[in-house]
């Protein structure tokens, strides 16, 4: 598992001391100094190019968080070669073929899901040029697709990726009344459609002061943002009532944005609701119960000040980043709320959320590890980005644990993921080794 | 130089002296309290090797003692048994904007008159956080929009009603603190700001050229007041850098602005700390021959700005292997100092040495701050400052317990109204309650 990337054919100018060429072929993770993330990504596009054929895989950890039963110890995942797993047990049980590449780590576990990021489209460099997350020219904007905004070669893309993150739940940001839509993706790094697991996730709505007020257009209070947000809705049922007329000619013209909605209103395409203040969150169950929607609670920094409304609308969260900064409307989150949420029993998922500016995004291992750290423990933690955001984002039948028939979506770790000092040595996505460095 | 001291006002000194250690005043504040002992923790001293099961003593805001298992107690200490529990030097975090600290002053790029001093807020939740981070000293500063925005100051993070409470008098009889200056994009704009990187430096030469002649003025007019230049509160500021005695703390990311930054020392001869360094790992030969410091900001992910596009956990590794005296900061709100922990962890899982992390956090912080001789590591005779952990510093299950500072506990994780501070949740983010009542009102202490 120490076999590098080709970082070492990269020499850094007016690094004489740590320079390339100096440097000799294995110094574990020393050898990685003299190449930057951005080089060293870069450079795995390319290297991945040449590897992406698939084979037979076998991956073997002293111990495996399968998600699906108790931990392995000693466990072996072997893979098929269309990237799918094909068995996990007891290494004494499972018979690898012979000539099948064989990986080793301590701790081997699914692939981890990022349950709401923005990553590929708020890109790394955070330039206008590489910021396609939001659109301000207009407060309603449904009809804007992810998959035409979403750059799967942007740098963080891999860099998520190299902590063990092999699906992104990213898309539209916060920010907007209603800022487009979200798409399920791998984070491999080659054909995108490959990569896709479903095109169009959800519709990514945002309640409270992150979307009023913005350049003097409306919405400027909570209460216009809810009306017309309730005006829209209304538009679009009434817009399927008449698209659906048997009579062609009584059918309104085509309209992406209500259509768009629509598969709100159908339950087709779950409306995100980005709230973090406990009014705001009240208002989005408002407004779900009003419509018979079916909504998704995103960030909810106030939701312990009200479990019971939100338990009682069955309603999932995608909860704020555990490191999230306390300021503004988020002044009242705590490293605990995901430890009561576990205790309220509602379900939830951690994520990376959207970064403005330093660092330009989190790594959703990291914010699951303090809330490891903070109340739940370490399979409840490890649950909340896999299998309960698999649950959650609804392709647990593909992803989210090891279990044969999945995607083979894995992340090795040499000691407890969470640790801060504990590295990634592995990544699986869809059955291909993309990463094999020390992260 | 003829800034005055800031003196500590009169009709604050009456009530802090029964409840705060004060720089000057904090002997006599607690001289009458018995000592403190804490007996059976791993004690991470960092000037020298861990302790396993040791013995902290500490009276009159000192440590008095520190020994291995066993080691005397003074009679009538009041003894903590902290078995179990590791001990470590309160944490230095050498740039952090807590507070409530205004990020820049837009009125001229470069302002060296500005003080943080006059824009501090002590109840600013941020300074409660802090201490639940572990920060016992912090240097404060504004923000990075300018080429200089002012003078710094390095804070005990001692409860207190105002900034007076809060400050460390350094050797020259004047408030410690350094001069904040940046290089980079950060400080470029429309005129009077600079637009190029070449612009930026010539302001920040001529301006250097200026307190270099009036630095003469004052020491040809031989204290003859005829003679003298009329007072001017930038350049006496400067004058400090030029003369050694006030640090530049510099903001700078790029290499080439990394080297900018030594080229200028080198014509000036001042002394300076480097900050946040994203590329520091591509020039660490120069960095070291230069003898400067580095203070590395860590965060999750590249990025965020052109110049942050090569962050890397590897920096402080790096550095370390080539010799640099390296510390971290928080740069709070960019990362939260309750945090501050992870930050050297971080720089663990990327190649640095276990010791070198935590001396990273400590006493090469208190060297950036000319604080080591106070502050920094578990040694008699230094202020007793430091935190008490529930397990090792460098894992994320680790919580810090409590923070003591000159040997008062200023954190408490096991009291609700801390733990508050320490976890968040609802109040998190207002402000804290002042330490006495109302005006005229007995203090309830």
């Amino acid at each position: 598992m120490k076999t590098h990337l080709p970082g070492s054919q990269f020499r850094v100018p007016g690094s004489g001391l740590l320079g390339g060429a100096s440097v000799p072929a294995s110094r574990g993770p020393f050898q990685r100094f003299n190449v930057s993330t951005f080089q060293r990504l870069t450079a795995t596009s390319i290297w991945l190019m040449a590897l992406s054929v698939r084979a037979q895989l076998a991956i073997q950890g002293e111990t495996v968080y399968t998600m699906d039963g108790a931990p392995i110890r000693d466990g072996i995942v072997l893979t098929t070669k269309e990237g799918k797993i094909k068995s996990v047990g007891k290494a004494a049980s499972i018979k690898v073929p012979e000539g099948v590449r064989l990986l080793k780590a301590k701790v081997v576990t699914p692939g981890l899901i990022d349950a709401r990021s923005v990553v590929g489209f708020s890109g790394i460099l955070n330039q206008p040029h590489d910021q396609e997350q939001l659109e301000k020219s207009a407060a309603i904007q449904p009809e804007l697709r992810a998959v035409d905004g979403f750059n799967p070669r942007d740098p963080l893309v891999e860099y998520v990726r190299s902590f063990g993150v092999t699906t992104l739940h990213t898309g539209h940001a916060p920010g907007a009344l209603v800022s487009g839509q979200t798409m399920i993706v791998k984070t491999h790094p080659l054909r995108l459609d490959q990569a896709l697991v479903v095109p169009a996730a959800m519709t990514a709505a945002t309640l409270g002061p992150g979307a009023t007020g913005a350049g003097g257009k409306p919405p400027g209070t909570s209460s216009k943002a809810v009306a017309m947000l309730r005006a829209e809705l209304i538009r679009a049922t009434e817009y399927a009532r008449k698209q659906s007329k048997k009579e062609a000619d009584k059918r309104p013209s085509r309209d992406l944005r209500l259509e768009a909605l629509g598969r709100a209103l159908d339950g087709s395409q779950p409306l995100l609701v980005t709230a973090h203040r406990h009014q705001d969150i009240l208002s989005a169950l408002r407004i779900a119960a009003e419509f018979k929607l079916k909504i998704v609670l995103d960030g909810a920094a106030d939701a312990p000040f009200v479990l019971d409304p939100i338990k009682k609308s069955g309603f999932p969260i995608i909860l704020h980043p555990t490191m999230a900064r306390a300021q503004g409307e988020e002044e009242n989150l705590s490293f605990e709320t995901a430890a009561k949420l576990r205790k309220a029993g509602i379900p939830f998922a951690l994520q990376s959320g959207y970064e403005s500016y330093v660092p330009k995004t989190r790594v959703v291992l990291f914010e699951a590890a303090v809330a490891a750290a903070n109340g739940l423990t370490f399979e409840q933690a490890l649950s909340s980005i896999t299998l309960d955001a698999a649950k959650l984002l609804g392709i647990q039948k593909r992803v989210g644990s090891l279990e044969s028939g999945k995607d083979a979506d894995l992340a090795l770790y040499d000691g407890d993921p969470f640790e801060y000092a504990t590295h990634c040595v592995g990544v699986v996505v869809n059955g291909v080794v993309t990463d094999e460095g020390v992260r | 130089m003829r800034n005055e001291p800031v003196p500590l006002p009169p009709w604050r000194a009456w009530r802090c002296l029964l409840a705060l250690a004060l720089a000057s005043a904090g002997a006599d504040a607690v001289a009458q309290e018995p000592p403190i002992a804490f007996v059976g923790a791993k004690i991470i001293t960092v000037s020298g090797n861990d302790i396993d099961g040791g013995v902290l003593v500490f009276e009159a805001g000192k440590i008095k003692s520190v020994g291995p298992p066993g080691a005397a107690v003074p009679p009538g200490a009041v003894v903590h048994n902290v078995a179990g529990k590791v001990i470590m030097p309160g944490l230095v975090d050498t740039h952090s904007h807590i507070g409530g600290v205004p990020t820049g002053e837009p009125s001229a790029p470069i302002q060296p008159e500005l003080r943080v001093l006059d824009a501090f807020d002590v109840r600013d939740p941020t300074v409660q956080k802090a201490q639940a981070g572990g920060i016992t000293t912090a240097n404060v500063m504004s923000g990075s929009g300018l080429l200089c925005s002012g003078q710094t100051v390095y804070l005990k993070l001692r409860d207190g009603e105002s900034i007076d409470d809060l400050l460390i008098t350094n050797k020259y009889g004047r408030v410690a603190g350094g001069l904040k200056m940046a290089n980079g994009t950060n400080s470029r704009r429309d005129p009077p700001f600079p637009g190029t990187r070449a612009k930026s430096a010539a302001l920040v030469r001529e301006k250097f050229i200026a307190a270099q002649e009036y630095r003469d003025k004052i020491e040809r007019a031989k204290g003859d007041p005829e003679k003298l230049p009329a007072r001017d509160l930038a350049m006496e500021s400067l004058v400090e850098v030029l003369k050694g005695e006030r640090v530049v703390q510099h903001h700078t990311h790029r290499h080439d602005d990394i080297l900018t930054v030594l080229r200028l020392q080198k014509e000036f001869g001042f002394r300076a700390v480097l900050h946040h360094v994203s590329d520091a790992w591509k020039v660490a030969e120069e960095i070291a021959a230069a003898k400067a410091p580095c203070s590395v900001i860590v965060v999750d992910s590249p990025g965020g700005k052109i110049e942050a596009r090569d962050v890397d956990f590897k920096t402080g590794a790096v550095l370390e292997q080539a010799g640099v005296l390296t510390g971290f900061h928080t740069d709070d709100p960019v990362t939260d100092s309750r945090l501050f922990l992870r930050s050297a962890a971080l720089a663990v899982r990327g190649g640095m040495t276990r010791a070198g992390a935590l001396k990273a956090l400590t006493l090469a912080g208190a060297e950036m701050l000319d604080l080591e001789d106070r502050i920094g590591s578990l040694d008699a005779g230094k202020d007793a400052d430091f935190i008490v952990l529930s397990g090792e510093p460098f894992s994320v299950y680790t919580h810090i317990e409590e923070t003591w500072i000159e040997g008062r506990k200023v954190f408490d994780r096991s009291d609700p109204k801390d733990r508050l501070w320490s976890t968040g949740g609802p109040g998190a983010g207002k402000p804290r309650d002042g330490l006495s009542c109302c005006f005229g009102e007995e203090d309830p202490r």
